[in-house]
């Protein structure tokens, strides 16, 4: 008897291109999508249940298709699109809660895999270098996405504990980075000109798109129990990652970063959660040596490779391009030469 | 007296017309040449011997041209400037987990610092055998000065002058990585947080690592309390030392304290910044910016013997007598280099 999988929040990109990777997998016998809105994707034989996660009647979904593998990807990071940040709350910790109550409930669930973030670890001055999986909840994030995100494990690691016949995963992922995926971060960086914090460089990580929905997919086939941090390798400064995507930076005094990005969410321009903001001042850094040694998963692209692969998407209008750049440098030193030689003559 | 044999250094750069004879290389054996020898490198690779004219070469070989020259630089110099700035302007560079960027530290950096270790503080650098060419190693020294430049100069002396070339990951405290600007160029520089898990990880990953146990208590310590070691903090230095079983490496550092003599603290106002200390020196806040120029003491900075843990195991972390026993060793250790190195010193200026 294959394997029969529910993914939730099946409407979201990254719900959408894993159901898609699953769908070609003949040891996936039955696959089953849930959300409250029709998915924009292809799915060929998921079924798409329109059911709220937040309901108890998600248990008689569950009971029904005989579900014995749930995958929990319905943790939204913006608040924008479902209408303010209290019903984002309520979809994140109340859906997980009761979305976990019912996994409790049923007798042939054996698997279990959660989506976090690395946002947990928060992003301060005074937090070590780079986060392992053992250092999370010193100084647990007070706000936002962050902060779900530990409500979310916290209540999955419960669940672990109370069913102890249930292999749980939790994946901890950096910011998604590629061609395809639409976020907050994407659009910042896909910005004319990208306004950073005056006076500071944070490093950042991605992993990108494909690697996510690899570590997904071999999470719901095979069995990983544990938390593991879902990271690219290599880190870029800021500064650096806008230089790659061929911009320029525009450095805004820390007291009205918060207030630009307020505007700008207002504008419909970028939707950066505020509670975010830290990330673009002290960045983060998690460490995914257990991703790579006891998952066994070797992300395919480092964190430059998959900016790189998001700018190749070519979203947006670079500035400073590689051929660009070897002209001015060229123009520079043919000015001064000639400089140079016109001052020997005289 | 034998005639010197005359080498002319400008014309031996690499990127020749004509090759020549490289800088260092040795007189030729036997009898001393009674004239001075053409610098040119033969067709078969040999020195030429025949005698030079006034130019340094023969009259087979003529002389490179000379090279070309953009204002008071060489062009190839130029190029590779401009080389290094298009590189950072598409960000084709490498920083580490930590935000260590080499390249930026060693080619920006270091020829903006240098002058002030050889010239300005003229750093003597005693027992450098001490620290490994590779390796990890913990650099334990001596704070002090009111601003933690000793670190920088530690740091970017050991680069410089180190035949290893060695770059130290110093271990700061929080409060340099919440400063704007100043936080992120300590991260460039490939500096990090003073907390037990950096230090372990870049000790694992075989990284010289510097410490300075005394923390604010050192470099905010005033003018009569000069070159009296403070308290050596709890000792995580050494338990991190111990439990990534590595040598630890004593360093004393005279001449910081004079950089800018504190004579008061002006603890209201510190605790109006934020600052752990606001110090009032013989010139600031007196002479405006101008009191902001440190001193041109004389530096001796000296590595002391290598003090071994891996015989201890890493288990020995855990055993508190031993760290404390361990922690005070090392201090006495510095502090002895440090009576020593101030009996040398001729003054505080020479």
């Amino acid at each position: 008897m294959g394997q029969r999988v529910m993914i939730t929040g099946i409407s979201r990109h990254l719900s959408a291109k894993l159901a898609q990777r699953l769908e070609g997998d003949p040891a996936i016998e039955y696959l089953i999508g849930v959300d409250t809105e029709e998915p924009e994707y292809d799915l060929e034989r998921t079924e798409f249940v329109r059911a709220d996660i937040k309901n108890p009647l998600i248990l008689k979904v569950m009971e029904t298709a005989e579900v014995d593998t749930l995958v929990h990807l319905n943790v939204i990071a913006t608040p924008t699109r479902v209408g303010g940040r209290s019903a984002m709350k309520e979809i994140n910790v109340m859906g997980s809660l009761q979305l976990l109550a019912a996994a409790h409930k049923s007798d042939r669930l054996r698997k279990v895999v959660v989506k976090s973030t690395t946002a947990i670890y928060g992003a301060t001055a005074r937090d070590p270098a780079v986060f392992a999986e053992s250092m999370a909840m010193e100084s647990a994030p007070v706000t936002g996405y962050a902060k779900d995100s530990v409500e979310v494990e916290q209540a999955a690691r419960d669940f672990g504990r109370r069913r102890k016949d249930v292999v749980t995963t939790i994946l901890r992922f950096a910011n998604f980075m590629g061609s395809e995926i639409e976020t907050p971060l994407t659009r910042y960086f896909s910005l004319p000109v990208v306004p950073t914090a005056m006076g500071y460089d944070p490093r950042i990580q991605f992993v990108h798109e494909d690697d996510a929905v690899e570590v997904l997919r071999r999470a719901t086939v095979e069995d990983h129990p544990g938390i593991y941090n879902v990271a690219a390798d290599g880190v870029l400064l800021l500064s650096q990652a806008i230089r790659i995507c061929g911009k320029f930076a525009l450095p805004v005094a820390l007291p009205l970063a918060a207030p630009l990005a307020g505007v700008m969410r207002r504008i419909g321009l970028v939707d950066f959660p505020r509670d975010q903001l830290q990330f673009l001042v002290y960045g983060r850094v998690a460490d995914n040596a257990r991703m790579k040694h006891r998952f066994g998963f070797h992300p395919a692209y480092t964190t430059r490779e998959a900016l790189e692969e998001f700018v190749a998407g070519q979203r947006f209008q670079r500035f400073v391009t590689p051929e660009r750049a070897e002209r001015w440098q060229q123009d520079v030193y043919d000015y001064l030469r000639r400089k140079a030689r016109r001052e020997a003559e005289v | 007296m034998p005639e010197a044999q005359v080498i002319h250094l400008d014309e031996a750069r690499p990127g020749r017309s004509v090759a020549t004879r490289r800088t260092a290389a040795p007189a030729p054996r036997g009898r001393k040449a009674a004239f001075e020898r053409c610098q040119a490198i033969t067709a078969s690779g040999n020195l030429c011997r025949n005698r030079a004219l006034a130019n340094g070469f023969c009259t087979v070989h003529r002389p490179p041209p000379p090279r070309e020259r953009i204002g008071p630089f060489d062009s190839e110099d130029v190029r590779r400037a401009l080389d290094l700035a298009r590189r950072r302007l598409l960000g084709q560079y490498e920083v580490d987990e930590f935000g260590f960027d080499p390249e930026f530290t060693e080619k920006v950096v270091l020829p903006l610092v240098r002058p002030f270790h050889r010239r300005y503080w003229r750093v003597d650098w005693l027992g450098l055998s001490n620290v490994p060419a590779k390796g990890a190693a913990l650099l334990v020294s001596n704070h002090a000065g009111t601003v933690p430049v000793d670190a920088l100069v530690m740091k970017f002396g050991l680069l410089d002058v180190h035949p290893a070339h060695r770059h130290v990951r110093l271990l700061a405290a929080d409060l340099a990585f919440r400063m704007p600007f100043v936080g992120p160029m300590a991260r460039r520089m490939g500096n990090t947080l003073a907390c037990s898990e950096d230090a372990l990880r870049l000790l694992r990953a075989g990284e010289l690592v510097g410490v300075f146990p005394e923390g604010y208590k050192g470099v905010g310590k005033g003018w009569k309390n000069r070159y009296h070691l403070q308290r050596f903090g709890r000792g995580g230095f050494v338990e991190v030392a111990l439990r990534a079983g590595v040598p630890i490496i004593p360093v004393g550092i005279v001449g910081s304290e004079e950089i800018y003599p504190m004579i008061a603290d002006l603890k209201p106002l510190a605790q109006l910044f934020g600052f752990p200390y606001f110090p009032i020196t013989p010139t600031f806040p007196l002479l405006g910016p101008l009191g902001l120029i440190p001193l041109p003491s004389k530096w001796i900075i000296e590595f002391g013997e290598p003090i071994h843990t891996e015989e201890y195991g890493p288990e020995a972390a855990d055993d508190p007598m031993l760290v404390f026993d361990l922690t005070d060793r090392i201090r006495d250790q510095v502090q002895q280099m440090l009576y020593r190195n101030l009996m040398k010193r001729r003054s505080t200026f020479f």
